[in-house]
């Protein structure tokens, strides 16, 4: 409720300029805007479903380089340190432009756009997901190790149980900014094709020629999206800290 | 007491810290179903000498075995005290994300492979030792500190070792919680447990000692047992630092 009363101010300044603008086009009470209105949400589904899957993939693999960059051995870091420089190094929209055209000439695999987006939106995130996670597990006390060790669990028990749970606890609201940056980077997929949010708005632009109206309802879906994604991640926060403080 | 095996025999360890020699020369045999009391100023090696009994430290000269089994850096020597030798810390060391029961059973379940109603009642009977099974769903945070170190005392009794370690268990404890961790302490070496204390509660040591040990920099200063130590102390290192320590 509090939301709307924010956004509301918003609503208004944008109706009171209607000098220069021309809401019909996006005007739910006539046949053609109602019509352009559902055209551009129906990107929401494929923006979703590609940057959650992206970000489950991100996250995996941001774990898998992780955890050698907080070895004792000076190879495994190397590895870790690696992987995160050179992946962050790559700006996004170049990495979506290399997996979908380039991957092909170079492997033979053909991906689909969903799946060159998803790709390369993970394979960027990923590196950044690696340095949240190494940072929170080195935020855990050694005395969690000694005495994961002290009762005699293997690595990989004293990570799942032990450990993990309570870095996981930590980074939460790292790891809910990137599903909100994962969002907004997905609308660069729009370049290769994809059907998502920005690529609706786009080719709605070209027919009905109103980017204003257009992208200010662009710029609105994705607001809405992601102050869902805002309170869902606080929501899990209290859950987890009603159980440990 | 003295036709009993060793359980753990140190001979002539030594380890540095950097430029910092944290023992030398260390020799020391505990014999099964022994209390060992060790005490000392801050930096002399007492802690260091219990965390290489659970390779929580590796020593970089000398021999340690633990059980028979000789401490080295292959991971069979790891796995094989596993289980052997728990250790209670200075700061207890709960998984603040599980409750006391599950800080409990982890251990059990995933390292002796109990299933979970075993493990449960393992951890019921142990908690009811140190004497708090009531608090056996509430989170580390809920607990007092006493109580918190109780639980740290259940959860390597679980393991059912064969030696406990105490790393100054009562240092960070409010006065009035002292006394409850250690009559669970005096309890379990009523028992029969092999245990090494490092601690300056000289009542204790006194009450529950086989042998006292006290070290000063790096080295196994003065050993005997309490009433002989404390009577006529052959060093006077050893004189000055209980006289402190009385005297406080």
């Amino acid at each position: 409720m509090k939301r709307i009363i924010v956004l509301l101010p918003l609503f208004l300044l944008l109706a009171g300029c209607s000098g220069n603008w021309g809401w019909y086009v996006v005007d739910p009470s006539t046949t053609n805007g109602a019509n352009n209105l559902r055209f551009m949400m129906s990107g929401a589904y494929n923006t979703v479903l590609m940057s959650l899957t992206a970000i489950l993939i991100s996250i995996t693999v941001g774990l898998l380089v992780a955890l050698p960059g907080l070895s004792k051995k000076k190879r495994w870091r190397a590895v870790n340190r690696t992987y995160v420089e050179i992946v962050r190094a790559v700006p996004i929209l170049v990495l979506i432009l290399w997996v979908y055209y380039g991957l092909p000439q170079l492997s033979g695999i053909t991906l689909n756009v969903f799946w060159a987006g998803v790709l390369a939106l993970a394979l960027s995130d990923s590196a950044f997901q690696a340095e949240i996670f190494r940072a929170g597990i080195q935020s855990i006390g050694k005395g969690q190790y000694e005495a994961a060790q002290s009762i005699s669990l293997n690595y990989r028990d004293m990570m799942r149980f032990v450990i993990l749970p309570q870095a996981i606890r930590r980074i939460l609201p790292a790891l809910g900014n990137q599903l909100v940056y994962m969002l907004k980077m997905s609308s660069l997929v729009s370049v290769i094709g994809m059907q998502e949010l920005t690529r609706k708005a786009n080719e709605l632009v070209v027919s009905e020629y109103r980017p204003l109206e257009i992208y200010t309802i662009l710029v609105l879906e994705y607001l809405v999206l992601i102050l869902i994604v805002s309170a869902g991640v606080r929501w899990l926060e209290r859950r987890m800290n009603s159980s440990e403080a | 007491m003295t036709d009993e095996p060793n359980l753990i025999e140190m001979r002539n360890v030594s380890k540095h810290f950097g430029d910092f020699q944290a023992l030398k020369d260390v020799s020391l045999d505990v014999k099964l179903g022994e209390r060992v009391v060790v005490c000392g100023p801050s930096g002399s090696g007492k802690s260091t000498l219990i965390r290489c009994i659970n390779r929580l430290e590796t020593h970089e000269a000398g021999d340690i075995k633990v059980d028979g089994v000789t401490l080295n850096d292959t991971q069979e020597s790891l796995y094989k005290i596993s289980g052997t030798v728990g250790m209670v810390f200075q700061q207890f060391n709960l998984f603040p994300h599980l409750t006391v029961l599950e800080n409990l059973t982890l251990g059990p379940r995933r390292v002796l492979g109990l299933s979970e109603v075993e493990a449960k009642k393992r951890a019921m009977l142990y908690l009811e030792r140190v004497q708090i099974p009531d608090q056996a769903d509430k989170f580390p945070r809920q607990l007092s500190g006493g109580q918190q170190q109780r639980v740290a005392i259940a959860r390597s009794l679980c393991m059912e070792p064969r030696i406990m370690l105490f790393d100054e268990p009562t240092s960070a404890l409010d006065p009035e919680m002292i006394a409850e961790v250690l009559d669970v302490m005096t309890e379990l070496a009523k028992s029969g447990m092999t245990m090494v204390v490092v601690t300056h509660e000289m009542g204790f040591a006194r009450r529950v000692a086989d042998k006292m040990v006290f070290m000063d920099k790096g080295e196994i200063v003065e050993i005997g047992a309490p009433e002989d130590v404390f009577t006529a102390p052959k060093s006077t290192r050893f004189a000055a630092f209980i006289k402190q320590i009385l005297n406080h």
